[in-house]
């Protein structure tokens, strides 16, 4: 071991108390006055070995302003998407004159499914997310073109969705043929990408609770997308937020709806398991 | 170019002049403590620049991590790495020097960026705009940025 004075010095520094440290809240979420969410669970058991005590929404992250907003669904700028998106769940699109309606019925026949994706696909041989499912849907099913996977109208479509499973528990299923995908997910969230070589636990497992300027580090989970970001005044997907936060570690990023960006997407959400279903949810 | 570098800064050293090629970053010599004994731009840097690179968003942003309380009216101080505070009593020239252009070597695996290397690295981008770096990358500080910080942080002093 180099430096060893020198670590012990530096050790010692980090233990002195005066820092303000921004803990997460207690805060307990009520929506529209009648449906407590789980925000706080017990660790999943795939992270035993992490260095963490219990797995937290990014609610807890946020001023009470914010959190507010989430609170009642007609201060929660998200819901105006979800109407956008049960428009266009009813509409006739593409060369086989159907709607999502036409096959689905009514929304809430997606009960449930926001909190068991990104799951395996039998048919299709491989992982599939919300996302890729609805695009699956619109080409095969109705003849219409696909939407661009980060977009506004597929955001849209997923905050539909995901309100359908509101307050039911994250429950992505990680053996079997999902493994594959789920423990590559596992390496990139690991890596330390680019010129600042920081990865994803970095800033959301070691760091979670600190200040990085003048942002509040959460665990980074996704049981909220998509989420109403009152910075940029849209919705925004996970795969946004992932290409984002790698971009800003100064590297060359990953696309949405990449093969690596599912793997992450998979594997971010089992560090959610037993956390509510919170899309739309309000951050900033 | 590194060879044209070193042989740009020999003559320039043997023709005695102040005014040396900065060492290139694969060249910086550190010690087994990971410490750099010579100054990169070969003369002692400017602390005001120094307290500058450390606040900006867009030089070092030191104070995304680190708190400094001699540099209070800089607004978002982060706190993901030590206080900054007397941190010149607890490090000396060389030793800030070598942990600014590789903190690896001081602290292996840290969170701090290497601010004075320049490969390395998994997907490097071009700067923050996702995609990715074209051609050889700068450092994340010149050198002379380098030398100005670590001119400041030797003034920081616990009273
Ligand atoms: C340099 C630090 C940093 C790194 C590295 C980083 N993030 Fe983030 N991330 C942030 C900040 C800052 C925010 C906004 C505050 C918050 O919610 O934590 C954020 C937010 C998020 C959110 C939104 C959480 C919510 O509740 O809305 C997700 C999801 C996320 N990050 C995932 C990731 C993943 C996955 C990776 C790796 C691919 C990653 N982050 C890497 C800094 C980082
Ligand atoms: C992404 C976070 C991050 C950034 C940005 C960062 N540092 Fe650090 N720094 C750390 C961490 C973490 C440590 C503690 C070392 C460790 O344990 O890994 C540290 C340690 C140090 C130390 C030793 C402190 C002591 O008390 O012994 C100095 C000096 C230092 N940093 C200066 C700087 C300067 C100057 C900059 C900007 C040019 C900077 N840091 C940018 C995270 C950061």
């Amino acid at each position: 071991m180099k430096f060893n004075a020198m670590t012990a010095v530096a050790a010692l520094m980090l233990a002195v108390p005066g820092i303000a440290a921004a803990d997460p809240d207690d805060d307990t979420l009520i929506i529209n006055g009648e449906l407590e969410m789980t925000t706080k669970a017990p660790l999943p058991a795939h992270m035993e070995d992490v260095n963490m005590d219990q797995i937290m929404s990014g609610w807890h992250f946020r001023s009470d302003e914010t959190q507010a907003l989430e609170m009642d669904d007609f201060d929660n700028p998200g819901m105006i998407f979800v109407d956008a998106g049960r428009d266009q769940w009813n509409a006739v699109e593409g060369s086989e004159g159907k709607s999502c309606a036409s096959c689905h019925e009514d929304e809430s026949s997606m009960t449930g499914v926001r909190a068991v994706y990104p799951k395996w696909d039998e048919k299709a041989g491989e992982v599939q997310t919300v996302a890729m499912q609805i695009n699956d849907c619109r080409v095969n099913n109705m003849g219409a073109e696909p939407y661009k996977y980060d977009s506004g109208p597929m955001a849209n479509m997923e905050a539909l969705i995901a309100l359908q499973s509101r307050g039911m528990p994250v429950n992505v299923k990680i053996d079997g043929p999902a493994q594959e995908t789920w423990e590559k997910g596992k390496e990139i969230y690991y890596t330390r990408f680019g010129q600042l070589e920081l990865s994803c636990a970095n800033c959301h497992e070691d760091n979670y609770g600190n200040m990085i300027r003048a942002d509040h580090l959460s665990q980074g989970q996704i049981n909220g997308f998509p989420t109403y970001r009152l910075k940029n005044a849209k919705l925004n997907t996970a795969h946004g937020r992932f290409k984002g936060c790698i971009r800003d570690t100064r590297a060359h990023t990953f696309s949405p709806g990449s093969d690596e960006f599912v793997a992450l997407e998979l594997y971010v959400a089992s560090r959610g398991n037993g956390l509510s279903v919170e899309g739309p949810s309000v951050r900033n | 170019m590194k060879l044209s570098t070193t042989i740009l800064a020999a003559s320039a050293l043997a023709a005695g002049s102040a005014f040396a090629e900065p060492v290139a970053p694969g060249d910086v010599q550190f010690d087994d403590y990971g410490a750099v004994a010579e100054s990169l731009t070969g003369k002692p840097g400017d602390p005001e620049k120094g307290a500058e690179v450390l606040s900006k968003r867009s030089l070092g942003n030191c104070v995304a991590c680190h708190q400094i309380s001699s540099l209070a009216d800089v607004p978002f101080q982060g706190n993901i790495g030590p206080t900054l505070d007397g941190v010149g009593d607890r490090w000396n020239e060389a030793e800030l020097r070598g942990i600014l252009s590789d903190a690896n070597n001081v602290y292996p695996g840290t969170m701090m960026p290497s601010y004075y290397r320049v490969d390395g690295f998994i997907r490097p981008g071009n700067g923050y705009t996702g995609k990715a770096a074209e051609g050889p990358l700068e450092p994340l500080l010149t050198a002379e940025q380098i030398e100005d910080v670590v001119a400041f942080l030797v003034t920081q002093k616990e009273q």
